[in-house]
């Protein structure tokens, strides 16, 4: 048994980060911590940058991973929003920084608790987005991103998401890889460029429009070959340790499903419960979990979902003033598909959601409502 | 010894003739030499000097963000010690970059003592967006954020002290120079460089643009403001001053004659309280770092 915030940080160091930057924001702080610890003991080989706020750990990120080295840093909520500029920059310099985000709401009203409001707002950064739903992925899926994230073809920052609290200050048990094996997935960084004076190279110049709009769609380009990277790097995982994470998305009791629940996060356990008491009533009800949100997995959800009648997306997040992210997502995937597909935003600002919930969410589906916030206390508006 | 011949600032860059920072690059790379990492913010230096695909850096050369090169600065060092590599950090950003959006940047990066040289090159505004006033802007300067008008006379404060605020935070060593003292520059870039931690120069470097005079000036300009006492030259070991340029000093109406951004004390009339203020910074800067040379009395 492992906090997961623990498990996370026994997997970074395994990962052999050469520096890390971060600084102090709840729930984040016990993988910092952990980290800080490993290094002052010499378990962790690495300058261990104690920052003075959040844009400069990334930006510390951003100069040791330009000058060669293997960063990380954590974060989440306001300290992801005050990195937002650096995030679009190191995904601009093609950086392969992974950066653990333990999911927390946006203020105002300042709220600690989780929701997935952070990293959603930073989809369009040019980062892969990961998302966990326990603490055997958390920490599995940091393996999986510097890998992806390092690949030639890809040079883009990662992101892995796992929910603040409900996994960071968990205790689950967790399968632990070793040093010895992590190495054998996991090659040292070798940049095809790097800051170097035997060959010096300039990074982070600026572009003319003449020049700018390819920029960016080399980054589209590389984002969206990272589903083969991923599908590759998932299943060479899976050989390895015995977890396959070839695939973005993964069904639970999805095949024969009339209505399908699509979410990511920590809330999948929740849903394959409610699902397990559903199905023995006999509703076909499956789930579809989101593992990776970008590069979004378009074609393996509209694949996943192409024979249900229904769909319900459960968002911990809300583009105000239009939907849930990967409602908009699912979607965009099912478009011309004749899918009802409805939002549920829930849960936001660690508001807690229960097996019944999901029960009820599911039959307002079926009664075609959906597209509202679920569990408003109506009393208080 | 730098190798004086040796040139890592090349030329094409896009700077107006007659450019202050311009010619920093030129001279710090000189100094710095070949084993150099120069992390640039935001500003006039990195938009001229790389316009994609061309760079004039013939050193490994990065521009992160406006607000955070001492931070990406720290990254560096922090990988380089891990790496055991040998090379020498040194960040150039301008005053805005510096006094203003990146302070908080840099009073990290020195408090937490990261082996790196940070060269502030003072053109005494935001150039590059348009000659807005910042921190390190000079009293009753006019730019377009402390324009002179009917009832103003340009920016109301004087420049704020970062030097010191530097040496505060135990930097080894703190220095001021001025393009217009090639060889007392490179020689404190190379003293800078060698000094372990973390290392501050501000380098004045006017703008004929920004500051409004033609370009075969800059060197007379820069050197006036030594001359008056505006500008002084200065090292502080350990927060000490060790050394400050002495001159026999001109009266600040020299050196502000020859700038736009300072016209408004001259015309329509001459404004003798505000010329009189300015004076006073001269004499207190005279005093404080002594820079003062008594001439013998004149014989008859």
């Amino acid at each position: 048994m492992i906090e997961g915030s623990h498990a996370v940080a026994e997997a970074v160091r395994n990962c052999r980060p050469q520096v890390v930057s971060a600084y102090p924001i709840t729930p984040q702080t016990h993988i910092v911590e952990a980290l800080a610890d490993m290094v002052a003991n010499c378990r962790l080989d690495a300058e261990y940058i104690t920052v003075e706020n959040e844009l400069s750990a990334l930006s510390a990120c951003v100069g040791a991973s330009a000058a060669g080295s293997r960063a990380y840093s954590a974060t989440t909520s306001q300290g992801l929003a005050l990195m937002f500029e650096v995030c679009f920059n190191a995904a601009g310099m093609r950086l392969p920084i992974v950066m653990s985000i333990a999911n927390r709401a946006m203020g105002a009203p300042l709220s600690i608790w989780n929701d997935q409001q952070d990293s959603m707002s930073l989809r369009d950064a040019g980062w892969l987005q990961f998302y966990a739903e326990d603490n055997q992925e958390a920490a599995d899926l940091h393996y999986l991103a510097y890998k992806v994230a390092e690949d030639p073809k890809i040079q883009l920052p990662a992101f892995v998401c796992f929910d603040g609290f409900i996994l960071s200050h968990t205790y689950e048990p967790v399968d632990m890889i070793t040093q010895e094996d992590a190495d054998k997935f996991l090659p040292k960084f070798a940049p095809s460029e790097r800051l170097d004076a035997a060959d010096p190279v300039s990074f982070g110049m600026y572009a003319t429009p003449d020049y700018y709009l390819e920029f960016r769609y080399e980054m589209d380009t590389a984002l969206k070959q990272a589903r083969d990277v991923i599908r590759n790097t998932g299943t060479e995982f899976g050989s390895l340790f015995g977890r396959d994470y070839s695939t973005m998305v993964e069904g639970y009791r999805l095949e024969d499903a009339e209505t399908a629940i699509v979410t990511v996060g920590s809330l999948c356990g929740t849903v394959k419960d409610a699902i397990d008491e559903m199905r023995a009533e006999g509703k076909k009800v499956g789930l579809l979990k989101i593992r990776v949100f970008r590069p979004f997995p378009t074609e393996e959800v509209a694949k996943a979902l192409a024979h249900v009648n229904r769909v319900a997306v459960l968002d911990k997040n809300i583009s105000l003033g239009a939907k849930g992210a990967v409602a908009l997502e699912v979607k965009d995937a099912l478009y011309g598909s004749g899918i009802a597909v409805k939002d549920f935003v829930l849960g936001l600002g660690g508001r807690d959601v229960r097996k019944r919930n999901i029960r009820e969410i599911v039959t307002q589906t079926e009664n075609r409502q959906g597209d509202l916030f679920y569990g408003l206390r109506r009393e208080l508006i | 010894m730098a190798d004086k011949t040796c040139e890592l600032f090349d030329a094409g860059h896009r700077a107006c003739g007659g450019c202050g920072a311009a010619l920093a690059a030129r001279l710090v790379t000189k100094a710095a030499g070949p084993n150099t990492i120069v992390v640039s913010s935001t500003g006039c230096m990195e938009v001229f000097s790389t316009p994609y695909p061309e760079t004039a850096w013939k050193v490994p050369w990065i521009h992160s963000l406006f607000e955070n090169a001492a931070a990406v600065a720290s990254g560096i060092s922090a990988s380089l010690a891990k790496q055991g590599r040998t090379e020498k950090v040194v960040v150039m950003a301008g005053d805005g970059a510096t006094f203003d959006i990146g302070m908080i940047s840099i009073s990290g990066a020195f408090e937490r003592g990261h082996d790196f040289t940070y060269i502030c090159y003072d053109n005494e505004a935001y150039m590059n967006t348009g000659i807005q006033r910042s921190g390190a802007t000079p009293y009753d300067a006019s730019t377009t954020t402390s324009p002179a008008g009917s009832c103003s006379f340009g920016n109301k404060r004087p420049k704020k002290d970062m030097p010191q605020i530097l040496a505060a935070h135990g930097a080894p060593y703190v220095a001021t120079a001025s393009i217009a003292y090639p060889a007392d520059l490179m020689q404190k870039v190379e003293k800078a460089i060698a000094t372990k931690g973390p290392s501050y120069i501000q380098l004045h470097a006017p703008c004929c643009t920004g500051w409004g005079f033609e370009g075969d000036q800059t060197i007379a300009i820069a050197k006036l403001a030594i001359e008056t006492g505006l500008w002084v030259n200065y090292e502080m070991i350990d927060g000490k001053v060790t050394k400050a340029k002495k001159v026999v000093r001109k009266p600040v109406d020299e050196y502000l004659k020859t700038q736009k951004r300072f016209r408004h004390l001259y015309k329509p009339q001459r404004q003798d309280a505000e010329i009189a203020a300015i004076q006073a910074i001269a004499d207190r800067n005279a005093e404080r770092y002594g820079i003062d040379i008594k001439l013998p009395p004149k014989k008859d």
